[in-house]
Order: structure tokens, then sequence, then C-alpha cells
């Protein structure tokens, strides 16, 4: 069961805000935990900024899944940037090509209950984050 | 000037430059707010800056490497920043990307903080 998708465009740093205020949405729309609902907005932070700042923009989208009491909150972000080429080494903490402190990918990761990233050369980056009410 | 303006009110109390961050600053945002603090400290000569960031709900690398540098910043300037009032959601999720915030102390609330960075001038004089 999908519904209730929202989309947010990437362009700024102000998008990054508007796509965590998406994000808290979607959460509170499943009633997620005050501990979840702040690793997922913090993951979507990560992953948008990547996208704004390395992925020269793009789109993240929104979903509510699954059975009623299993309610997760689906996030996919799309950029059109020149991909990742080493993509496990992108994952691991302390990488980075600009000036961050290379935790937000890994981190990102770390925050929710199911991270893919998809990347080509060609075709940009695809990160999916999911995750659940508890 | 109004177009740099702060969107986020800082007052300096007793020698405390002290700020209230609202939800939700951009990344623009935040690096404008961390130049205005420490112009405020300079501008007068505070011991301390007190950040409350209790209506935070996230603080993802980004803000959080603003935070530090501006703690590292503060102390060029012998001045001591306190940040007070992280959310338990905010802590953990901290410790889970691997931010440290090195050199940031915290206290639990802003009484706390002022009283600290207050305190250690009465010691000094």
């Amino acid at each position: 069961m999908k519904e209730r998708a929202a989309s947010v465009a990437l362009r700024t740093s102000n998008d990054v805000a508007f796509a965590r205020q998406a994000a808290a949405k979607a959460m509170a729309a499943i009633n997620a935990s005050p501990i979840k609902r702040t690793k997922f907005v913090t993951a979507v932070s990560e992953i948008a900024r990547n996208a704004v700042i390395y992925g020269r923009g793009g789109i993240i989208t929104f979903e509510q899944v699954g059975p009623a009491g299993q309610r997760r909150v689906v996030a996919i972000c799309e950029d059109r940037g020149p991909g990742i080429n080493d993509v496990d080494a992108a994952l691991k903490d302390g990488f980075t090509t600009g000036k961050s402190l290379g935790l937000g990918l890994g981190g990102a990761k770390r925050l929710v209950d199911r991270f893919e990233i998809v990347s080509s050369l060609r075709s940009g980056t695809r990160v999916t984050l999911e995750c659940g009410a508890r | 000037m109004y177009d740099n303006a702060s969107p986020v009110p800082i007052m300096t109390i007793n020698g405390c430059v002290i700020v209230a961050i609202r939800d939700d600053l951009d990344d623009q945002e935040i690096v404008s707010l961390q130049d205005q603090l420490v112009e405020e400290v300079a501008r007068r000569s505070a011991h301390g800056v007190v950040i409350d960031i209790s209506s935070l709900e996230i603080v993802d690398t980004f803000a959080g490497r603003m935070l530090a540098a501006m703690a590292q910043m503060a102390r060029v300037m012998n001045a001591r920043t306190i940040i007070v009032g992280m959310r338990p959601a905010v802590a953990m999720t901290l410790v889970e990307l691997g931010m440290t915030l090195d050199g940031v102390e915290t206290a639990l609330n802003a009484d706390r903080a002022i009283d600290t960075i207050t305190g250690d001038r009465t010691k000094e004089s």
C-alpha cells in the first residue's frame, strides 16, 4: 500500500530545509517516536544536502508504505550529478571530496532501518532511506 | 543593515552573548549566525557564548560542524561557549553520526551555563 507521496525539488540549501520539513511531516503521519523522527530527518538532511552540493540538484520523494500499524516512510533522493566513483569508499567515515567531515553518507546509513545507494557515472546517484515508527 | 539581519535575536547579558536558535535554519542562515555571534563577542568583549538549541529537532553534520567551529572561534577570542537544551533524540543522533562536537561544552539549561561563565570571571578578578 502506497499513498500520499510528497516531492521536494533540491536546488539550494533552503530546499534542504524544505526536505527536512517534508520528512518530519511524513514521520509525524505514521506516528513515529521522537527518536526515530529525529534520526530520519537528520539522514534526509545529509542526503538532500549531498544532492545539492555534489549532485547538481535533484528531487526527493517521500512515501508512506506498509499496512496499518507497521507504516514506514520511504524517501528516494535522485540527483543529476556525476555519480560516485567508489560507493564503498564514500560510505566510510571521514571520506569527503569537499570540506565536510565525511560523516554524512555513512552516518545517514546508520540512522535509518534500510539504506540503498545506486550510483552510476552517467545517470547520477539515487539514495533510498526507509524508517519505521518505532 | 537589514538584509544581513540575523533571523535569530542575539542579546548580551552580564558579559554573555546569548542566542536561542529557532527551529530549522538553513545552511546559509547558520553560517550568517556564526559570523554574527563572533562579531558580537568582539563588540561586547564577551566572556562567554550561550547557545540554546532546545527548539532544534535535528543537528546534522553541517550544523554540528558550525557549532564546533563557533566554539573554537570564541575560544580564540577568550570566550567560552556552552550549548544548552540539547534534546535527547538529538544527542543520540549525533553519537550515531559520529559527531563528537570536540571542544563544545554543554549544560542542562541557560541559567547554569551563565552561572558557569560568570563564575569563572569572578574567580579571575
